[in-house]
């Protein structure tokens, strides 16, 4: 009880720290460069204090439940006992299925949770004036991370170089922006950074660091690393992908009722 | 005071369908893949209700506080009408959100270890090398900040300088160190932490809808782009000088 307590302290002043520079930065420029006070300024510190409580709070129970069980089932995912019942010979990228599906299904559901897209998906929804769901562009930013970690635990696996996989994004990403409408190109763009924060680059890191010191002929320092550019490059892709198709449905409809 | 129960209970109700596909993943492959039970599944659960928790709250300040500052210092400086403090405030935003964040200096710490043992660069160097590696992160981000920033006033389209920095990426990583590149790719996503999300996203928003012309949905959004972009960039030029 007293360990979790002190541990609950430490990450409450941790929070804290992360604060502290950009709550001096305001400060400066309110009082010395705008020279007046924050309107309402009550209520705004109530809400920043809540938002360190809230970070508090999450980061601490992510540590009590997620992180110890998501790395203990990346470890066994990819374990030899698992993947071949022991039978060293006969292990190939395929047999590595599960730790795929497994990835994907992580970078889904933390992607979900990510404080920082909530953050971004409401601001969107206010400024679109409610075209863009809140919902809608979480699931199709997580579908995104979703193939971004299966891709890129493959590439683990296989040990092809990271770059021409992000090359080849990077040429999709191109490619779709001259043909998908523009305004929502810069939200798309802002998607990709969004969803690393918090939640899945602790937890991404350590899968990727882990499985590519398990599998044989993998360098942690070349082959660990990476999972996070997949998984800040394909919800761009997604997000492109999504406003295509729904312009070419508003196209269809038009089409239907003219 | 029933309002504020009711309130309550509907933010609770929402941080708990967010954490719902994670419960639904953890549990699927515990039981049905691995078929193991769960260790610790007391600290489990009281980790989840934490994160309920913790979601709830961070929604909700993230509405009453961090948003309205965000908001309110872009409108005041906007119609300060000095380019000179919006652009400083811009790159302070991005630098001193950075230069501190866990996530950073734990990557930072780990690709200077990782360095040492491959014998990349001497072991007295590990903790200047750690160091260095956070600067020019945080002094990218807060270039990346500002020039968003610039962007916003300017009205440019926003693919030009992307697919201009995707670019530039492309052409750096056929000449920089192999052992750099999968950390300075992390690093554009690394950099982007909680807190600043929210707070760059109100900034720029802000701005887009005090400045004549410019559509809060084009061009309010785009700046954490330019912040996972340009730390690529400046951690692979570190890379090349480094080594």
């Amino acid at each position: 009880m007293i360990d979790f307590i002190i541990e609950l302290f430490h990450t409450f002043f941790s929070t804290v720290q992360d604060v502290a520079p950009i709550v001096l930065l305001i400060a400066f420029f309110q009082i010395l460069v705008l020279k007046k006070s924050i309107p309402n300024l009550r209520k705004v510190t109530v809400g920043v204090i809540f938002v360190i409580i809230g970070l508090t709070f999450f980061l601490i129970g992510l540590e009590k439940a997620l992180f110890p069980i998501g790395e203990t089932m990346a470890i066994q995912l990819s374990s030899y006992d698992f993947i071949a019942n022991g039978n060293v010979e006969n292990v190939n990228w395929k047999s590595y299925y599960w730790i795929y599906i497994f990835a994907a299904a992580i970078g889904f559901s933390t992607t979900i949770a990510e404080p920082s897209l909530i953050a971004v998906a409401i601001k969107a929804n206010e400024v679109s004036a409610g075209t863009i769901s809140k919902w809608g562009l979480r699931m199709v930013v997580a579908i995104g991370v979703a193939i971004a970690l299966a891709l890129g635990t493959f590439r683990i696996v296989t040990g092809t170089p990271l770059y021409i996989y992000i090359l080849v994004g990077y040429v999709v990403v191109v490619i779709q922006t001259v043909f998908s409408p523009k305004d929502l190109v810069a939200l798309a763009y802002d998607s990709g950074g969004v969803t690393t924060s918090t939640v899945t680059v602790p937890l991404v890191a350590a899968l990727g660091l882990g499985l590519s010191s398990v599998i044989p002929g993998r360098n942690p320092a070349i082959d660990g690393f990476g999972l996070i550019a997949f998984a800040s490059l394909f919800p761009i892709i997604t997000v492109l992908a999504y406003s295509q198709i729904m312009e070419l449905i508003v196209k269809f409809k038009k089409n239907k009722t003219s | 005071m029933t309002r504020i129960a009711l309130r309550i209970f509907h933010k609770l109700k929402s941080a708990f369908f967010d954490l719902v596909p994670i419960i639904v993943v953890v549990c699927f492959f515990q039981i049905v893949v691995l078929q193991q039970p769960f260790p610790n599944l007391g600290e489990i659960l009281v980790g989840m209700v934490f994160v309920v928790l913790g979601l709830m709250f961070f929604v909700e300040g993230l509405e009453i506080g961090l948003f309205p500052i965000g908001e309110n210092l872009s409108h005041a400086l906007a119609k300060k009408g000095s380019v000179f403090w919006l652009l400083l405030f811009a790159f302070l935003l991005g630098f001193a959100t950075t230069v501190a964040e866990p996530a950073l200096i734990a990557i930072a710490e780990k690709a200077a270890s990782i360095s040492v043992d491959a014998n990349l660069i001497p072991a007295a160097n590990q903790n200047s090398y750690a160091f260095g590696l956070r600067m020019s992160v945080a002094f990218s981000v807060g270039l990346a900040i500002m020039l968003g920033v610039i962007r916003i006033i300017k009205g440019w389209p926003i693919y030009y300088l992307i697919i201009g920095g995707y670019i530039v990426v492309m052409i750096m990583t056929m000449f920089a160190p192999a052992e750099i590149i999968g950390i300075a790719y992390d690093a554009g996503g690394v950099t982007t932490s909680t807190i600043t999300v929210p707070l760059v996203t109100a900034l720029g928003v802000g701005l887009a809808t005090v400045i004549k012309g410019r559509s809060p949905l084009t061009d309010g959004f785009g700046l954490i782009a330019f912040a996972s972009l340009l730390p690529m960039i400046f951690v692979m030029a570190y890379g090349m000088f480094i080594f």
